[in-house]
């Protein structure tokens, strides 16, 4: 915690995710207007007064649409690597810890996904679903925890032949007790890095399933779908998708620094 | 070695068909089908239109009899007709539009181990310096921020601010450079990190001591005995690369319009084209295994302590 809290980049960066996760939950106080909003007599206005960041299409707050975006981003963010640790932990662990027949079908299962390029699946997978908040938890789950999956395998394998272990399992410590009590928390420090990367990938995987109009369902605004509007029309009003732009690279970038800062600190051979 | 290239080559074609079976399943065990009206609240199509169609396009026959069918005649080439655009094989579509996306892939991979090595060096060599800090904070912009995002820069930056390159298109090269560019950053930034990271450690390994003791200058120091040996663990790293490349085409594509394989995708996923799906999925598939194997084979004759 020290040592996180000694790199300033980390350090700003989750100063920002701070703010982002108090914007996306004041997010009803904090916007001027309600994000559906229509005001067909201002359209695509550049930013003035009035409107601070401009209006689009259909001459909605633009400042009010992004301060909803940061609720989507953060929600995707922070609510998928839940659902991701939640598939990934059990069967990493358990294909680490049994071994056997259960580890080399898991193993295979896992390799065969990692082949699959994960945007591409997950694209396949939206669009076969359909746009929806619900639907993109469930397809950066089902995409998701391989990677968790394949960290905690590996370090289930290499604690699961600790003294301490094979201790506990002579004082008759159960299978269910051992994993859980002894083998995982051990087992947390990589994963604990592995999340911190996932969150931002989960909210540019949010951003470019938005973009390219399988993510979230309008009207409910997402950066990655402004964008995606907004590009369109970027000759003629550019602010349509600068600021979401503006938005998702600097959400991006705090994360990957706290994210960076995390693995540093938890690193034993970086003192 | 001559075993171990065989068996990955062995392994290529069950690779293919896991992924051809689970992009098969997806696509047949989630709801909605392809006689499904395109437009949203249109009249579905009569009982009689829709069984005709399943008929003509094999969509009636029993799920395991369409995947045999399906995979025979991939083997031969053959990918059926679309079912978006009606009046165009798929085999058509990929083969106009694949070359596209493999040109802009191929200049944005190029650009970004030529640009990814160069920063790499550069911040290694002058490590905590002006320079270190340049290339590094370039290549976390290019890895942390999405190349969609990174394209609206460009094109403000580089269409509007200053107006050298168009906004889209693919006619003359000088359409080329801004997706190349945005394509490239995200790869780049990846093996720039990667070799600095690793130019770092050879810098400071004995046999790079010793080729200083000899009296050798700086440059061939760095060019001929630190960068051959900081290269090899940056070989790894493009089959990944490869991958980045091949799935961020999609919206680089579709920012700067470029004809390419990419737009075509979401396109057919979104009106459930089957055989494009099934056509597109298993082309970049079949190219990524296939440049992996490559890259591990490569691997292999770059770094001779390895034996397969």
């Amino acid at each position: 915690m020290r040592r996180l809290s000694r790199n300033r980049l980390a350090v700003s960066g989750g100063v920002v995710i701070v703010l982002l996760c108090l914007i996306a939950i004041f997010a009803d106080l904090l916007a001027p207007l309600p994000y559906t909003k229509t005001n067909f007599g201002r359209l695509n206005e550049a930013p003035s007064r009035d409107f601070p960041l401009g209006t689009d299409q259909l001459g909605r707050d633009m400042f009010s649409r992004m301060i909803y975006g940061a609720r989507v981003s953060m929600l995707v963010g922070l609510g998928a690597q839940v659902i991701v640790v939640l598939i990934g932990v059990p069967i990493g662990a358990l294909s680490g810890y049994v071994g056997g027949r259960v580890d080399l079908f898991l193993t295979r299962f896992i390799d065969v996904m990692y082949a699959f390029p994960r945007l591409l699946f997950v694209i396949l997978v939206m669009s076969m679903l359909g746009a929806g908040l619900t639907n993109i938890f469930i397809a950066i789950g089902l995409t998701g925890w391989v990677g968790i999956a394949r960290q905690t395998r590996a370090q289930v394998l290499a604690i699961k032949e600790k003294e301490f272990v094979d201790g506990a399992r002579a004082l008759g410590a159960g299978f269910n007790r051992l994993l859980v009590r002894h083998v995982l928390p051990n087992a947390l420090t990589p994963i604990v890095v592995a999340v911190t990367f996932g969150i931002p990938e989960a909210i540019f995987t949010e951003a470019a399933l938005s973009f390219i109009g399988v993510g979230i369902n309008p009207p409910t605004p997402s950066w990655g779908q402004m964008v995606g509007e907004g590009q369109q029309y970027i000759r003629s009003y550019w602010h349509l998708c600068v600021f979401p732009s503006i938005a998702i690279a600097i959400t991006m970038l705090s994360f990957t620094f706290f994210g960076d800062g995390v693995r540093d600190a938890l690193d034993p051979k970086l003192k | 070695m001559f075993h171990y290239a065989l068996s990955r080559v062995l392994w290529l074609l069950p690779t293919l068909l896991a992924m051809a079976l689970v992009t098969f399943l997806v696509m047949h065990a989630t709801p909605g089908s392809p006689l499904d009206p395109v437009a949203e609240g249109a009249n579905p199509l009569s009982p009689e239109a829709q069984k005709n169609l399943a008929a003509h396009y094999g969509l009636d026959r029993p799920l395991h009899e369409q995947f045999v069918i399906f995979v025979t005649k991939a083997l031969q080439g053959d990918f059926g007709n679309s079912f978006v655009y009606k009046t165009r094989t798929v085999r058509e579509i990929i083969l106009d539009t694949f070359p596209i996306s493999l040109l802009l892939g191929s200049m944005a991979l190029a650009l970004a181990v030529v640009g990814g090595l160069t920063l790499g060096i550069l911040a290694a060599v002058y490590q905590n310096r002006t320079w270190d800090y340049l290339s590094v904070s370039l290549a976390t912009i290019g890895v942390a921020v999405p190349n969609f995002v990174l394209a609206v820069f460009l094109i403000i930056l580089f269409s509007f601010i200053l107006p050298l390159f168009p906004t889209g298109g693919w006619d003359s090269p000088r359409n080329w450079v801004l997706p190349t560019v945005a394509l490239a950053l995200a790869p780049m930034g990846i093996i720039a990190r990667f070799t600095r990271a690793s130019m770092l450690e050879v810098i400071r390994a004995d046999y790079t001591l010793t080729a200083r003791a000899k009296g050798l200058g700086e440059v061939p120091v760095i060019f001929k005995h630190a960068l051959k040996n900081a290269f090899i663990p940056v070989v790894t790293l493009l089959g990944p690369m490869f991958a980045a490349v091949g799935t961020g085409s999609f919206f680089v594509e579709s920012i700067f319009r470029v004809p390419g394989m990419g737009r075509f995708f979401v396109l057919s996923m979104t009106g459930r084209d089957y055989p494009m799906i099934m056509a597109v999925v298993l082309t970049y598939g079949a190219f990524l295994a296939l440049m992996n194997l490559v890259v591990d084979l490569l691997y292999g004759v770059l770094d001779p302590r390895i034996r397969y």
